[in-house]
């Protein structure tokens, strides 16, 4: 039985600013796989981030980005969440007097909604959430604090998860994720992540560093360089790369005078 | 260009839903200020000579004053012979005894506007007295408030049943000279609410004012006394609309305050008068003096206000803390959409040892709109010991919008303390974006982010008000983002 694949990026040319970034990305992600992007800084993994998330500013120049067969950038940012994508921030932001539980629980509903489903009152919304926390070993607290205010980088980062944990999104970008955490609050990230996985998702894990592939074991393995994928492999790609760095995959851009 | 700014300058107009006109006859005097007009109200309302005199003091009083300038608004001269001071839904006869003998239309009215009167549908929990234009229609649950030796009821009322407490203590804070308008109120005020807490009484219900200005051209001029006796108790909650007309029309109200030993007084408002159109056409001249005096010691007075209507704003609900250990607290929000102006912010003057007071106030401007936030702190070289704490935050949606601090601190006394902190933040578009991501859509992000920025002021609003003031809230800024 073929199945329909989650996310089909098809030639796609997109910028920021009259800058072209990405230089004709093709990537396609069936469910129940876990796909990481690497690369060095400057490749253009955030931008293909923001890109599928509907960020304001990004410019798609040329291509096409098919999500579960339908035209994925003619939704706005919100309608791409309602459909199931979701972003884990490489820098969640802060919302100050916004209850945390208030916040998740409206857009859990927002998705409900959409889905045709009926809305959790406060009561079921609440199982429903001290289920997920223990996951990601958050504290009860942190559901009565303000949205990201006064969290620690780990704490920012473990919410990201927590969120997606309780929207259940069929396709989950990991932007950097591992960024700015310590070895225990990465585990614990990881193994959060893992426990997401289901056969009917996908993830996309957006990473500089390998190390998140000792806990995240991708399918596939893509470095991105200069706006193009440049190679794709398997989770052994992504140890070569650990060993020898970019530069042996990096075609050198042109000297400049 | 992003999205995110053009959208918040795609203003669009929000309906404003209380911009109806009630069809009822009305005995009005004709246009204009002088003593004949004074003499005409004081006739009106058949005030002993005392009144009379007073008003006519204010008045001759005003003559020699000029319109305030320092204020942060802009707006034409007004001319005060062209609008009318006497404005009444005509009486059958001796006038309505009773709530249900008021005219149906007016009951009909305040229905309109969520406050039923009538016996069988009131508020549970919420004594009202109905304000139209000029004077006071009707004044629920007086009987069972008066069981606890409560007076409340309309002005007018208390000149003739209690004219002991009048005399006491009108103008005792807010003296008829005290400013311009508070000088133009004294003159030709025509009712308001009266009400007296007597000694140890915890008032059982919250109680109310609505204040509906409904004729064209005509200005409303209301006065509220509160008094708590003390170790008394007492919550009470100020409403106020108007229909939508393109002209300007004025609200100069006087609210005075008195806090005896061990009382205390909360008082909340949410003004909602007609702000005006998308262009800055019409909208209420809403120029008010609010003063309470914490008379006794450990006395306490708060004022929490929500404004999110009219065109221009001019108000400081002040404390003056006499009574040693007394509080003074005042916690706003103040929006400004569209052409809306706002000067506003609070006087705390600090008299008594060991006086506390906290200003939070938080600025929202869209559009065009101009928010100020003027504060005074006194502290007197008798207030030893003397806090205060000031918060004052700005929220600025857009790029065309202002938001403006005007603190003034002068202590005259080295053992007190005063803080303040201040800080102007935009809606970010990142902010936004999170939202969005998570599922939620532009407007409803704005208005999460705007409550979540209000929270400390709404926690301070009774419970019904509190929902009230978050809906209205919505409902100002519809259309400035999304």
């Amino acid at each position: 039985m073929s199945t329909q694949p989650i996310l089909e990026i098809k030639d796609l040319h997109a910028g920021v600013d009259g800058k072209q970034i990405l230089k004709g990305i093709n990537l396609t992600i069936q469910p129940g796989s876990v796909h990481a992007v690497m690369g060095p800084n400057g490749s253009g993994k955030s931008t293909l981030a923001a890109v599928l998330a509907g960020r304001d500013g990004y410019e798609v120049t040329s291509g096409k980005v098919l999500y579960n067969g339908i035209d994925l950038l003619e939704l706005a940012p919100e309608e791409r969440a309602r459909e199931g994508l979701f972003l884990a921030f490489q820098y969640p932001i802060e919302i100050p007097g916004v209850n945390s539980t208030y916040f998740l629980k409206s857009a859990l509903n927002e998705i409900r909604k959409h889905k045709g489903m009926s809305e959790l009152d406060a009561m079921e919304f609440l199982t429903l959430v001290k289920e997920k926390m223990k996951i990601l070993e958050l504290s009860e607290d942190l559901l009565r604090r303000s949205v990201n205010e006064g969290f620690s980088g780990g704490e920012k980062k473990r919410n990201e998860i927590f969120q997606m944990a309780v929207l259940e999104p069929k396709l989950a970008i990991l932007d950097e994720t591992d960024s700015g955490l310590d070895i225990d609050a990465l585990r614990i990230v990881s193994t959060g992540v893992n426990k997401l996985r289901r056969a009917d998702s996908a993830q996309l894990v957006i990473t500089h560093y390998q190390r998140l592939l000792d806990y995240i074991v991708p399918d596939f393995v893509h470095v991105l360089s200069n706006g193009r994928i440049v190679r794709t492999g398997d989770k052994a790609l992504a140890l070569e790369l650990e060993e020898k760095g970019y530069d042996w995959l990096v075609r050198p851009e042109p000297a400049k005078a | 260009m992003s999205t995110a700014t053009e959208t918040i300058e795609g203003l669009v107009k929000s309906e404003y839903k209380y911009g109806f006109f009630t069809d009822v006859e009305t005995e009005s005097a004709p246009p204009g200020l002088n003593e004949d007009i004074i003499q005409l109200i004081s006739k009106k309302k058949n005030e002993p000579e005392f009144m009379l005199n007073w008003r006519l003091k204010a008045y001759r009083h005003w003559l020699t004053l000029k319109e305030p300038t320092w204020p942060h608004v802009k707006y034409p001269p007004i001319d005060y012979q062209k609008s009318v001071y006497y404005s009444a839904p005509k009486k059958k006869g001796d006038g309505p005894k009773s709530l249900d003998e008021v005219d149906p239309k007016l009951l009909e009215t305040y229905e309109k506007l969520g406050i039923p009167l009538k016996e069988r549908e009131r508020l549970a929990g919420v004594a009202v007295d109905a304000v139209f234009d000029s004077v006071s229609v009707g004044t629920t649950f007086k009987e069972k408030l008066g069981e606890k030796g409560i007076i409340f009821c309309s002005f007018s009322e208390a000149v003739h049943n209690h004219p002991e407490l009048i005399q006491k203590y009108l103008g005792s804070v807010v003296p008829p000279g005290d400013n311009y308008f508070a000088a133009l109120n004294a003159a030709v005020f025509s009712d308001g609410s009266f009400c007296y807490i007597p000694k140890g009484v915890r008032c059982p219900m919250e109680l109310s004012t609505y204040f509906r200005i409904n004729a064209a051209n005509t200005g409303q001029f209301e006065r509220t006394l509160i008094i708590a006796d003390e170790g008394s108790h007492v919550s009470y909650l100020e409403g106020c609309t108007a229909p939508m007309r393109d002209e300007h029309q004025l609200h100069a109200a006087v609210v005075e305050l008195i806090a005896m030993e061990n009382a205390e007084i909360k008082y909340s408002t949410v003004q909602n008068w007609y702000p005006g159109d998308e262009n800055g056409k019409g909208g209420i001249y809403n120029f008010v003096t609010k003063r309470g005096v914490c008379k006794g010691k450990r006395s306490k007075i708060s004022w929490t206000q929500v404004e999110t209507g009219s065109a221009i704003t001019w108000k400081y609900p002040s404390c003056i803390l006499l009574g040693d250990n007394s509080v003074g607290e005042f916690y706003s929000v103040a929006v400004t959409n569209n052409y809306q102006q706002a000067d506003t912010g609070t006087k705390m003057v600090h008299v008594g040892k060991n006086t506390r007071s906290t200003i939070i106030s938080k600025g929202i401007s869209a559009g065009h709109g101009q928010n100020s936030y003027r504060g005074q702190v006194k502290m007197l070289k008798s207030a030893t010991n003397a806090r205060n704490f000031s918060q004052c935050d700005s929220l600025l949606l857009g790029d065309k919008c202002g938001a403006h601090t005007f603190p003034y601190i002068e202590v005259k006394n080295t053992t007190s303390r005063i803080e303040h902190e201040a800080s102007t933040s935009k809606i970010g578009e990142d902010q936004i974006f999170y939202c969005n991501q998570r599922g939620l859509s532009t407007q409803d992000a704005v208005n999460m982010i705007v409550n979540g920025f209000c929270k400390e002021v709404f926690r301070e609003l009774p419970m019904e008000f509190a929902v009230e003031a978050q809906k209205l809230l919505g409902v100002s800024l519809e259309g400035s983002v999304g």
